[in-house]
């Protein structure tokens, strides 16, 4: 029969086909493979520790603690005792069960958060219990952790990236943790180190089954770089002390080399507020304070019209164009008088050179010396951009670059900027005189000033001031930070400037902060402002000769320079210098100096009522 | 006798490899051990015994089959097992033998021929008696293992016409489901208008392509209707997924997409003997029963897989020569019987795991675990190696 030869066709038809089939699903198609990889391996975090941060005299500032997650795989839940693990973890019945509720509707198999950053001690006391729940498992999280609860806008803080984030840092993943403000921030991809990876293999339920291939591909975590900040947290602490109560901001800075000693933002927090369990609930509390505005970094961020320190600028200018001489001198008659303009004086009346101009702070000086820098050129046009470009020289009125995650410009008016607002006819120099005296339209922030006292302390350079000195043990070389940026200001105008600022504390507004052992230069001012009492602002570097720290201050509504800022200024320069305080009881003074009553001004002012504030700093 | 070996080289050599539990390996060693004693037992006893016994052991099988569906255990919504202590029993697997038995018995009955009407529907009253109490289980894989015997009756006189009539039935129950309707009658009509065209000459093929056409879009709608209407929601998905209908591979797709994985991450060699990783973590479902071919697939990779299939296919020609050299028609109709049983089975088994076709639950012969499966297709397979041997004494 033939029929039978059929049968073999068809089996060897059905044979090929066969054949074809798996030959294409196993040699020729590749998906599968890498389907099946994926199926069977998991690729684990293994997350690096961040790097420590040290201050300058290798005090730890920022240093890492062990924080645990319990995670639950509600699949694996077995013989659960309900009411032991509430005890355990202090949670009502109902709070228990909606937890766990959420981890089953995210996935019965897959590990779920359940309680989040139980502390190091907690989980000390629960960890040998925790065996008997089973489908529960700790997992290890490093947190930040801050032995000093100081310098919190400094240090910044950590938190979990965001699904934004994520999408413009494809290095990223759910649940990291990342630089958030502070130095953690700008520092965030040395500090951060790179996340170890472990292959292992899992079964159809997410179950581990033991390492890949031997571990052949895992890599281990490699620690974040340690730091070494430019920042002495005992100034620091003190500066934020004697700040208390006070709005505003202490910057020191050491001229030699632009470190930033201290770096004060008051009112401030403890940073370990923001670690932890309690941390979202903290970081909406400070951040719905918005009048103590505790996390804005006033000291970078705060912009206040420089007031009578921006007087020494003038005088350097006015010496460097030629418009006046140490000796020219001129005669105040209770403030500065130009056809129907006054700027009213404090300084007594007299005839002033150049030293006693600074030490009594004389405006009618300052407005004719900016009147004649201006009128040396055939515009006031080109009178004041030739102005605006030897203060620019000093670092203001732009981004210093320095290694803050933010800051601002501050404002210092080109002849652009008049003609915009102003048009092109509308002004002369005038219209703009308050730019003598440090008023007007000119803004800094506290860091700028700083920098400023650094410059004239170096006698006409500057160094990018910067938060941090080493990494890893090695001295940085960015040459923004290690190369001086020198003014438009020849270095010999320098000398006559500071003997004036010398004598502010021998003879002039800040007699009452002078100290027989150390010879300070400063200079005060009081800002005016339109939101209330006057800003208490005072610059200075010391010792004189030699500078080791220049220091800029601000006290919000803290009436004028001498009042607050210089003696804190004089208080902070000889804790660096000598290493301790003789002035006990100046200091006690400016500790127990509050400005509440100030404040609530404000708050009457602009609601009617004082009932909002709240004296929590 | 080479096929023996190369039956016992694959019993041997791969058995072993299946199991990941040493309690379903341990099992399966007993009834390996069992089915070694069935064999001794059907080689010494007398040939012909079969032939004279075939009435009773169909009966007793059928009593069985319908014993099962009130005494049985019901194991996955299934009531297809009697339970022995920690063994069970599937009375259905040895409802094959049994019915190849009866079929071979009753077309060899002297005058019984498949050209007359009545002795081909009595043919498939045999065959439909156990494949319906079957289907009462349900067990719907080891119903369509019935529809082997139409091979048998093919070989046995059955126009050819029958089968092409049935695998015309089955192109067009895909294609109605994958067409548009429009579209199948204007390929249908293309295509008659050919044949009317090849054919013009003869005016009874006109009428009947005519017809068959007409039939054809009666057939198509009604099919789409049944589809729609009567099949139950996870049949019908599963018949979309394998069409590519549907793209669904955490629901019905689940299992062809695992097995696919399975087979195609073994490559050319394989992961090598218990390394496979998606066999052995779960991932594939049934993997020691229905899908054991997946564990061939990924631990001994394409010359794994090619080796078995192309054992398989020698086996089938191998038994379709022994069965043509019988002297007895007795014994070449059950042997025919037997190549077309294993030939369903690895048929659509393999097409189901490389997801050639849609997910039906049916044991790969000899390979998959199950102690019935395996008993079953010893006594199939060596009842007719008894009555091969006992040719030359016939006559």
């Amino acid at each position: 029969m033939n029929r039978q030869y059929l049968f073999y066709f068809f089996f060897l038809a059905i044979g090929i086909i066969f054949l074809v089939r798996l030959f294409y699903i196993q040699v020729l198609d590749d998906r599968y493979k890498i389907a099946a990889e994926n199926n069977a391996t998991r690729k684990l975090q293994q997350y690096a520790p961040r790097g420590y941060i040290y201050d300058r005299n290798g005090k730890l500032l920022v240093a890492n603690q062990i924080a645990y997650d319990l995670m639950v795989i509600p699949r694996q839940i077995k013989d659960l005792d309900t009411l032991a693990i509430c005890r355990l973890f202090k949670l009502t019945k109902e709070d228990f069960e909606q937890r766990l509720e959420k981890a089953k509707q995210y996935s019965s198999y897959k590990p779920t958060l359940f309680f989040k950053m139980i502390s190091q001690e907690h989980f000390a006391q629960i960890q040998e219990q925790l065996y008997k729940f089973q489908g529960f498992y700790p997992q290890k999280r490093l947190l930040r952790n801050y032995p000093y609860e100081n310098a919190a806008n400094v240090v910044g803080y950590i938190g979990e990236v965001t699904p934004d984030f994520i999408k413009t840092n494809r290095e990223y993943q759910m649940g990291d943790l990342v630089g958030k403000a502070g130095i953690d921030k700008s520092y965030e991809t040395i500090l951060r180190g790179k996340a170890g990876v472990k292959y292992v293999m899992v079964d159809n339920h997410n179950r581990q089954k033991g390492a890949f291939l031997d571990q052949k591909y895992d890599t281990l975590a490699q620690p974040g770089s340690d730091l070494v900040s430019t920042l002495d947290i005992d100034l620091q602490a003190y500066g934020e002390y004697l700040m208390h109560g006070k709005r505003g901001s202490v910057v020191a800075i050491e001229p030699k080399t632009g470190e930033i000693l201290a770096l004060v933002s008051s009112p401030t927090y403890d940073p370990n507020l923001l670690v932890g369990r309690e941390r979202s609930d903290n970081y909406n509390a400070l951040y719905a304070d918005s009048l103590n505005m505790p996390l804005f970094d006033r000291a970078i961020l705060a912009e206040y019209p420089p007031g009578s320190p921006f007087k020494l600028v003038n005088a350097l200018i006015g010496l460097q164009e030629g418009v006046i001489t140490p000796q020219t001198s001129f005669t105040c008659q209770h403030g500065f008088h130009a056809g129907g303009l006054h700027v009213s004086c404090h300084c007594g009346g007299g005839s002033y050179a150049l030293i006693q101009s600074i030490s009594k702070s004389c405006n009618n000086y300052y407005c004719t010396v900016f009147k004649r820098i201006i009128e040396k050129y055939p515009t006031a046009h080109q009178g004041l951009d030739v102005w605006s470009n030897h203060v620019q020289s000093f670092g203001l009125g732009k981004f210093l670059n320095n290694d803050l995650p933010t800051g601002r410009k501050g404002l210092v008016p080109t002849s652009s900027y008049y003609d915009y607002r102003l048009g092109y006819t509308g002004w002369k120099a005038l219209t703009v005189i308050s730019l003598g005296i440090g008023q007007g339209e000119m803004l800094v922030t506290p860091i700028q000033l700083a920098n400023l006292a650094a410059a004239i302390a170096n006698r006409g350079y500057y160094f990018t001031p910067h938060m941090i000195k080493a990494i890893d043990g090695k001295a940085i070389t960015d040459t923004n930070f290690i190369k001086p940026k020198y003014t438009t200001i020849s270095p010999e105008h320098f000398d006559q400037v500071i003997e004036g600022m010398y004598q502010v504390f021998e003879s002039g507004t800040a007699r009452a902060s002078r100290l027989d052992s150390i010879t300070m230069c400063g200079k005060t001012g009081t800002a005016e402002n339109p939101h209330g009492q006057d800003h208490s602002i005072f610059l200075a570097f010391a010792p004189k000769d030699d500078p080791k720290i220049a220091i800029a201050i601000i006290v919000e509504n803290g009436y004028w320079g001498s009042r607050w800022a210089a003696p804190i200024a004089s208080l902070m320069m000889e804790k660096h210098i000598t290493g301790k305080v003789s002035r006990p009881a100046l200091e006690q003074r400016m500790y127990e100096g509050v400005l509440y009553e100030e404040y609530k001004k404000q708050l009457i002012k602009k609601y009617g009522t004082d009932s909002l504030f709240i004296p929590n700093f | 006798m080479g096929w023996i070996n190369i039956y016992a080289a694959v019993f041997n050599a791969d058995q072993p490899s299946i199991f990941d539990t040493t309690q379903k390996y341990g099992k399966q060693l007993l009834w390996i051990g069992g089915a070694l004693v069935i064999i001794i037992l059907i080689m010494f006893l007398d040939g012909r015994i079969y032939e004279k016994f075939s009435w009773p052991i169909f009966i007793l099988v059928m009593l069985m089959l319908i014993g099962v569906l009130f005494l049985g255990k019901e194991i996955k919504g299934a009531k297809s097992w009697f339970a022995l202590g920690s063994f069970s029993l599937q009375p259905s697997e040895f409802a094959k033998f049994a019915t190849a038995l009866a079929v071979a018995k009753l077309l060899s009955l002297p005058k019984f021929t498949m050209k007359k009407w009545s002795h081909r529907f009595i043919t498939l009253a045999i065959i439909f008696t156990p494949a319906l109490l079957i289907a009462l289980q349900p067990d719907m894989g080891s119903v369509l293992v019935y529809s082997a015997f139409i091979l048998v009756m093919y070989r046995e006189g059955v126009p050819g016409y029958y089968i092409f009539f049935g695998l015309w039935l089955a192109a067009l129950f895909v294609l109605s489901l994958l067409m548009e309707k429009i579209w199948l009658i204007a390929v249908l009509g293309g295509l008659t208008l050919i044949v009317i065209y090849a054919l013009r000459k003869n005016k009874q093929a006109i009428f009947l392509s005519i017809s068959v056409f007409a039939l054809s879009i009666v057939f198509a709608f009604t099919v789409d209707y049944i589809f729609n209407n009567v099949l139950a929601p996870h049949q019908q998905s599963r018949f979309k997924v394998l069409l590519g209908m549907e793209e669904d591979l955490s629901g019905a797709g689940y299992n062809t997409h695992q097995s696919l994985i399975a087979i195609g991450s073994g490559g050319l060699s394989g992961k090598g003997f218990l390394r496979g990783t998606q066999t052995k973590y779960d991932f594939v479902p049934e993997q020691s029963t229905d899908y054991i071919f997946c564990t061939i697939g990924e631990e001994w990779g394409f010359l794994g897989t090619g080796a078995v299939v192309l054992l398989f296919i020698a086996l089938l020609m191998r038994l379709v020569i022994i069965a043509e050299r019988q002297k007895s028609n007795f014994a070449r109709i059950y042997g025919y019987g037997v190549a077309s049983i294993l030939f369903i089975h690895i048929a659509i088994n393999i097409a189901m795991v490389t997801g050639l076709a849609p997910v039906i639950g049916i044991p790969l012969p000899f390979f998959s675990y199950g102690g019935s499966s395996l008993w079953g297709f010893t006594i199939l397979l060596f009842i007719f190696l008894r009555m091969d041997s006992y040719r030359w004494q016939i006559l």
